[in-house]
């Protein structure tokens, strides 16, 4: 049901992509070989860290015979660490020619070591502690591997390759419980066995970033031009915190911010669903597979959109799409239709806004900033996103669930409102790297 | 390095991680396997019919964790010779629980992509009488006195990155007609005299005083608290602070539950305590280890649970008065339930 649904939107999203265009130099050139290895990389991280994923639960209270309650409170100090990490890997990558391979290899690199450490882990603070290595694995590879996408591809095709690559990202998402779950059947329990082929998965994706990815991102042939004056120094700190004085990047930071302070966490917003719907407790754990599918599905064709109508303007519509499937969840159509609805609008609030808020970001750093120019739009995204996770939290003991969506649902119309506003005659000039502080 | 080279590099990996890969799994299934095998040292566990009819012989309940054929199917001891053969009867649960001819069996489906569970309500013969699908990984299940009504609870686990955000979801069923409340979360709860509401709650641990009331943990804020439900009023009311998993004693006086304890270690803070309800008195048991069961009543004076041992867990034993000293009752059981 939820693929039939989504392909059907996702067909209509191509033909809009593939409206033939007639100006010189438009025409969709392949996806650079630097982002199909990065997006396998990712595929082949996210079938290792997902296969943890789908398993731990039952491997804390099946497998432990723990009580995992509580266990969730370390998220926000998670939470805060990751954020902080990414800045600094984001900063660090932009020293010295190779260091967003550097970083990114070892983000990869330290997610793989926990694998195998997993297997040691029996009780509960020291399974926190490993999974707290994981997430700043992720932490710090997230923003040179979006680096490395944006130098990599041509600026007027960076929407489609982040596209393409949050497209490969969430297949790996989708495909590593389905191995993972093969592996427990083979085994009975055999959660050892689970952690041990995840390890293995992960060492194969740092493998395949250390082989395919170059250690220097040369920029596309078509917009290599006589090198800008660009100071040989590496950047330094003073200089990646200077990036706000940017115009530019400050609205897009305080636009994603603001955005992101209004957006609701997956969570929140499936357990609203659920219980809006009256939805039958047992199809809960496939809300996140509607999700998922959906954005999968549409990544591509809306970031080969994003390339066309501009960036900015998709972003903001991709909220735009969020606050009608809020304003879903409110209305008094309930039923599996209309969860349907919600996930499919919720997919491709991911599909428009994901990839193309680092293609956005892209085209206003200069490019020996790039992996600090994503990880400060990231940065201020996630924590934004987080800080309305704890308001969300409060407001819902306080009102009651529903009321707290809608107050949020207002809110979101005003930012988006206020974002229209900030991101207006603004819109991106891809072609210019180097944009004048 | 040429693109053959790392082509070439590359294979030699996949072969090599793959070796190791498959080596686990084979490695796991080849143990897996030995499970299945009836251990040397273990009880005899022999096939029989086991009834939840009331015989004129007290009888003890257990899912049976001793390896061989018979693992983790319900079996049969006498009461009073808990260490004796066992009598299995075919029938596999995760979570089990009886009163008065009527079972409730949490179990795993092993589907082709994922497993998924769900509860049965089970005849005094141990046969089907109604399914329920399960949201989760269960937990916890009671059956009331007169066997009239069941719960469940299951975790389930939220979609976060490194899935961390685990909750719990509770069903109250009644086998008269069938009807569920398949989240008990959305009864109203009324906290300290008031009316309350958030996003954070958790129900966990049902144990019934008859076929309407019963008493449950709540959990929100942090903190935890016994209620007492009503399941005709759909309400939850707190009444005391730091009680989990309760268990109503047969004459409906105390409370035995896990007490979350000061300067114990992280992953091992509860030990066994029991609440006077009319005084609001605690009383901690003799079991100084940590314990993470939903206890049992074996009569008014003693207290049953489970504690990890060799082949999964173990069932001890302990006086409810505090007094006393905990005793192993049997090895390589979980679950357990007095029938008799």
């Amino acid at each position: 049901m939820y693929l039939a649904d989504c392909r059907s939107t996702g067909s209509r999203g191509t033909e809009a992509a593939a409206v033939p265009d007639t100006r010189p130099g438009r025409r969709p050139a392949a996806v650079p070989s630097t982002v199909l290895a990065l997006g396998a990389v990712s595929l082949i991280t996210d079938v290792s860290s997902e296969m943890v994923t789908a398993v731990l639960p039952l491997y804390v209270v099946a497998g432990l015979g723990l009580t995992p309650l509580g266990f969730g409170l370390l998220d926000g100090i998670n939470n805060g660490v990751g954020a902080l990490v990414r800045l600094v890997g984001g900063h660090l990558a932009d020293r010295g020619g190779r260091g967003h391979k550097v970083v990114a290899g070892l983000g990869y690199g330290l997610s793989a070591l926990c694998k195998p450490l997993l297997l040691l882990a029996h009780t509960l603070p020291v399974l926190s502690a490993v999974l707290a290595v994981d997430r700043t694995g992720k932490g710090l590879r997230t923003a040179p591997r979006d680096a490395m996408i944006s130098l990599a591809t041509e600026p007027a095709h960076r929407g489609r390759a982040f596209g393409v690559h949050r497209a490969m990202d969430t297949t790996g998402a989708l495909l590593g419980p389905l191995v993972a779950f093969a592996v427990l059947r083979a085994t009975v329990d055999g959660y050892d066995a689970v952690f041990a082929v995840s390890g293995c998965v992960a060492a194969l994706g740092v493998l395949v970033l250390v082989l395919f990815v170059p250690r220097r991102i040369d920029a596309p042939a078509a917009v290599r031009r006589p090198p800008p004056p660009e100071p040989v120094h590496p950047p330094q700190l003073r200089e990646a915190i200077g990036l706000l004085r940017r115009p530019e990047l400050r609205r897009l930071t305080v636009c994603a911010a603001l955005l992101g302070l209004t957006t609701v966490s997956d969570s929140f917003l499936y357990l609203l669903l659920q219980r809006a719907g009256n939805l039958p407790a047992h199809l809960f754990p496939l809300l996140p597979l509607g999700t998922a599918a959906c954005f999968l599905l549409l990544a591509v064709p809306l970031g080969a959109l994003a390339d066309r109508v501009s960036r900015r303007r998709l972003f903001l519509a991709g909220h735009g799409v969020l606050l009608l499937g809020y304003g879903l969840v409110l209305s008094p159509w309930h039923g599996v239709p209309a969860v349907i609805a919600v996930l499919v609008l919720h997919g491709t609030f991911y599909a428009a806004t994901d990839g193309v808020l680092a293609a956005a970001t892209a085209a206003v750093v200069p490019a020996r900033q790039q992996g600090a120019g994503q990880a400060l739009v990231g940065t201020g995204q996630a924590l934004a996103r987080f800080a309305c996770s704890l308001a969300f939290g409060a407001a819902w003991s306080l009102w009651g669930g529903r009321t707290a969506l809608a107050v949020t649902a207002a809110a979101l119309a005003v930012s988006a409102v206020v974002a229209v506003f900030v991101l207006r005659g603004t819109d991106e000039t891809p072609t210019t790297d180097e944009v004048p502080a | 390095m040429t693109r053959t080279t790392r082509l070439v590099t590359l294979l030699v990996a996949v072969v090599l991680l793959g070796a190791v890969g498959a080596g686990s799994v084979l490695y796991a299934a080849h143990r897996s396997g030995r499970r299945d095998q009836q251990q040397a040292d273990g009880p005899t566990v022999r096939t029989g019919t086991v009834s939840l009819r009331p015989t004129a012989e007290r009888r003890l309940l257990v899912r049976n964790l001793a390896w061989g054929p018979h693992r983790d199917e319900i079996a049969t001891v006498p009461a009073d010779d808990p260490q004796g053969p066992r009598t299995a009867s075919g029938v596999k649960c995760l979570r089990f629980h009886a009163a008065a001819g009527t079972g409730i069996c949490l179990q795993a489906v092993h589907g082709a992509l994922e497993d998924t569970y769900r509860a049965v309500v089970l005849d005094a013969h141990l046969r089907e009488r109604h399914r329920f699908p399960a949201a989760g990984i269960p937990t916890r299940a009671r059956v009331s006195p007169s066997g009239h009504m069941v719960a469940w609870t299951v975790f389930v686990s939220g979609d976060s990155y490194a899935g961390t955000n685990f909750s719990t979801r509770t069903a109250v069923v009644d086998t008269r007609t069938w009807a569920i409340d398949d989240n008990l979360e959305t009864f109203r709860i009324v906290k300290d005299g008031r009316a309350y509401h958030a996003a954070d709650t958790n129900v966990w641990g049902v144990t019934f005083a008859d076929d309407n009331r019963f008493y449950a943990t709540l959990a929100t804020g942090g903190r935890t608290y016994l209620v007492r439900g009503d399941v005709a009023a759909r309400t939850l009311t707190t009444l005391h602070r730091n009680v989990e998993c309760p268990s109503l004693s047969p004459d409906g006086t105390r409370i035995a539950y896990k007490k979350r304890v000061k300067g114990a270690f992280a992953d091992a803070p509860w030990r066994l305590y029991v609440l006077n309800l009319r005084t609001m008195k605690e009383t901690a048991t003799a079991e100084s280890r940590n314990i993470d069961d939903q206890a049992l009543w074996a009569d008014d004076g003693t207290l049953i649970y489970a504690l990890p041992g060799d082949y999964g867990s173990d069932l001890w034993t302990v006086p409810a008065d505090g007094g006393g000293t905990a005793r192993r009752l049997m090895a390589s059981a979980v679950a357990p339930a007095y029938l008799g």
